[in-house]
């Protein structure tokens, strides 16, 4: 099966090791994720204001790519993958107001007059939600390693779970990563705050705040006897990850929890090593793994 | 911001109805389905941050008393949108905070500035928070 797969701007950089684990994770699995050409940053945020225009144009321009490329044949369907919970939530609510809104529709079409207007026919979903579509006696059955002993806190944040009716899960008690970390063997640990925010953009600006938020999350992971902390959203990642280093100034005798994509966990578990990136992740995940039997030992 | 008592105005003023159906239009919301029952507040992860608790926000904004845009509550919010699923009323608070920064925004105020950020702090930062960042809180 080959989706189309859109990466936006951090998954190229700060998050290679979410990209890399995820597409060699899906290919195991028999899903191709075929790169959109030309694609461009979504914008991040969906634009709330009820005239606001402009910040369509660059979500829609991506959907059209989609369906340029379904039309060329690159790809199998018009169902396009993102990883990055903020590209999914902003891809996802622009097709859906253009969708709906004819007129703004309209305008969408007469500003990108040099662009294939857009057919409305893309659907927008996230690797979880294709991961379950599959089946999660499929992923098991793919498992090479099972994560044995491993005990992860699923963390959701906002954007993959709200608004209303535009998450991929339970607004309140999602299970989607709960059943795919029990699909690759590892011990689920539940935390209150598994849908409360990080603090998100304000970690430019605000970091001491985030760091305030952050902390809550993972004292929460930690004291419940977590290993780590999984999740889906490159911002999520860095605000609970590196951003502990302002967690350490702020709380003293805190001790480091890492945080890690799913996406490397579920590498990891199917054999692909190389795949994993766990190198780029601060705190560094391996020597809980190692403690765990799931990596070698450094030579 | 803390309004002087005498700025309260407990009442609906008719002369405040265009303040009120401009957040009302640029939000899509229906500001008056709020009945204060403080859902989005208690909910809120960031109000110790703030100076005006989100359901005190929306109170303000149905007396129409422009001197909300002055709170510090509407930078604060992230719009992690953990208010709109807790409103039992079925009002997207997020949409309001959003409506109310744009009002600011439209007049080229500029809520933070990359500036104040050491060269390498700013390295640092993934583009997804600088983006999203500067999209919330510049004009």
């Amino acid at each position: 099966m080959r989706l189309p797969y859109y990466p936006g701007c951090t998954l190229k950089t700060t998050a290679q090791n979410f990209e890399e684990s995820a597409l060699a994770s899906a290919r195991a699995l028999g899903v191709e994720l075929v790169e959109l050409p030309r694609w461009n940053c979504c914008g991040t945020v969906h634009a709330l204001a009820k005239d606001d225009v402009m910040h369509y144009l660059a979500p829609i321009r991506n959907l059209i790519r989609v369906e340029e490329m379904a039309e060329s044949g690159l790809v199998d369907e018009k169902r396009v993958v993102t990883l990055c919970a903020m590209c999914y939530n902003t891809l996802k609510r622009a097709n859906a107001v253009v969708k709906e809104d004819q007129e703004k529709m309209q305008k969408v079409r007469e500003i990108m007059e040099r662009e294939n207007p857009y057919g409305g026919s893309v659907q927008v979903v996230h690797l979880l939600q294709v991961l379950r579509d599959l089946d999660w006696s499929k992923v098991a059955d793919r498992v090479e390693r099972p994560l044995k002993g491993l005990r992860v806190a699923p963390y959701y944040g906002c954007l993959l779970l709200r608004p209303r009716g535009f998450g991929i899960d339970d607004v309140d008690n999602p299970q989607v990563m709960e059943r795919l970390l029990e699909a690759l063997g590892a011990e689920v640990v539940n935390i209150p705050f598994k849908t409360k925010c990080c603090g998100a953009y304000h970690t430019v600006q605000m970091k001491e705040v985030v760091a305030e938020l952050s902390h809550r999350i993972l004292d929460q992971a930690s004291s419940a006897g977590a290993d780590m902390v999984a999740t889906a959203c490159p911002l999520c990642e860095y605000n609970l990850g590196p951003r502990q280093e302002e967690v350490k100034k702020l709380f003293r005798g805190f001790a480091p929890l890492p945080v890690v994509y799913f996406t490397q966990l579920m590498a990891l578990a199917f054999g692909l090593e190389e795949a994993t990136g766990f190198e780029q992740n601060d705190p560094d995940p391996r020597p809980a793994l190692r403690a765990r039997g799931l990596l070698k030992e450094e030579s | 911001m803390s309004p002087e008592p005498s700025r309260l105005a407990l009442r609906f003023k008719p002369e405040n109805a265009s303040f009120k159906a401009k957040v009302a239009e640029l939000s899509g919301e229906e500001i008056d389905l709020c009945f204060q029952c403080g859902a989005c507040s208690s909910g809120c992860p960031l109000t110790a941050e703030m100076d005006l608790l989100p359901s005190k926000v929306i109170r303000y904004v149905q007396l129409g008393e422009e001197a909300v845009l002055e709170s510090k509550t509407i930078w604060v919010c992230s719009t992690c949108f953990n208010c709109e699923v807790r409103c039992p009323r079925g009002i997207d608070i997020a949409n309001v905070m959003e409506a109310l920064r744009q009002l600011m925004l439209r007049k080229k105020y500029d809520r933070v500035s990359l500036d104040a950020l050491e060269p390498e702090e700013l390295r640092g930062l993934p583009q997804i928070a600088i983006i999203s960042n500067l999209r919330k809180l510049t004009a």
